[in-house]
């Protein structure tokens, strides 16, 4: 059986569907079967995020209905072996997405699969409950900023009451993943730090993606950013997989990059 | 930044931001623990003790304390000064 991985956040905007996409790719490159699912009904993403959009035939709720079988909407990703996206429909209601129907498509999936990561909508509605309902692990994607850390100890109640796991009286396992960080701000002392985050939320760190060129980039040409191996953003998500295995690998971009005499005398 | 932002006052906004989420992420914990019905039982206790004492909704709490195995409900109406009839 698979592991199912919830990506959330309660907030949007906060890198979701862009962790989602990077720590799929990630572990289909670790030579892991992996299937990546978007929740989002209605507001479809993660097809573009992939690079995947133009090949979109049948979607979650087509299987979940009937319409389709899993074979026939899965997505094989073009660069990466064993890396398969199912798309969310763009035309349903959110209510399409059955509990049931939802708990028959994972359990196919986690047959077949290592990995199913589920990409969380954001809120704490329909879509993002179906998304985190069966899933054992779960990733909290959080910037550093008040909104954003305030929704993900919400989805984290959540997580550890209305999941089927937390029912059964077990636990999911949470892991914080911290986004669009910049070292260089928390040093001037306008930004959480990763420790003040850690503190408030006091679940496991999975990781610290800097704030990034490269995450735009990387959207904008439907390449997962994990791809850019130049990129730091490319090299956090790398060292998040590899922690998500279990690997024990030490923080990195967690300093600001130190500036020559030039850049600090006249800014830059 | 450059010379010219090393003279500009710097406040440490991301403290402030620590503060603020610690109270109320505690806030929040706290009363995620709690029962869905809280609220209209605030309104129906603030209806009840208007019947004898003028109070606003604001100066009547409801606390749900955990104590061990033991769940404790706990009313707080704070009166007003002077009872006036």
């Amino acid at each position: 059986m698979g592991k199912i991985i919830v990506v959330t956040s309660g907030k949007g905007g906060v890198g979701k569907t862009t962790s989602s996409a990077s720590l799929a790719t990630g572990l289909a490159r670790r030579g892991f079967q992996v299937a990546v699912l978007d929740f989002d009904v209605g507001l479809r993403n993660l097809d573009l995020i992939m690079g995947c959009e133009r090949r979109v035939v049948y979607d979650f709720v087509n299987v979940i209905q009937g319409d389709a079988t899993l074979h026939q909407a899965l997505i094989r990703d073009k660069r990466v072996e064993n890396l398969y996206i199912l798309p969310a429909s763009q035309t349903k209601d959110k209510e399409a997405l059955r509990i049931d129907g939802v708990e028959k498509v994972l359990l196919e999936l986690s047959e077949r699969f290592d990995y199913v990561i589920c990409d969380s909508p954001a809120g704490i509605e329909h879509g993002a409950l179906a998304a985190m309902y069966f899933a054992d692990e779960a990733v909290v994607v959080t910037n550093p900023e008040v909104s954003s850390v305030r929704d993900s100890d919400r989805v984290l109640g959540l997580l550890q009451s209305k999941t089927k796991k937390a029912k059964e009286g077990q636990n999911i396992k949470e892991h914080l993943l911290l986004t669009r960080y910049d070292p260089e701000r928390v040093s001037r002392g306008e930004m959480l730090s990763v420790g003040d985050v850690e503190e408030i939320l006091a679940i496991p760190l999975l990781g610290v993606v800097p704030e990034s060129k490269a995450v735009l980039s990387a959207s904008n040409a439907g390449e997962p950013v994990i791809l850019d191996e130049t990129s730091d953003a490319g090299q956090a998500y790398t060292d998040a997989v590899l922690r998500l295995l279990g690997e024990d690998v030490p923080h990195r971009f967690l300093a600001p990059v130190k500036k020559g005499f030039f850049a600090r005398i006249f800014g830059g | 930044m450059g010379i010219f932002s090393y003279f500009r006052s710097k406040k440490n906004t991301a403290e402030v931001a620590k503060n603020r989420l610690q109270i109320i992420v505690a806030h929040e914990r706290a009363q995620a623990g709690g029962y869905d019905f809280l609220p209209q039982l605030r309104h129906e206790l603030l209806q009840v003790v208007q019947k004898y004492v003028h109070v606003e909704l604001e100066n009547i709490r409801i606390d749900v304390n955990r104590d061990g195995d033991c769940e404790v409900l706990e009313f707080n109406v704070l009166l007003p000064d002077k009872i006036t009839k």
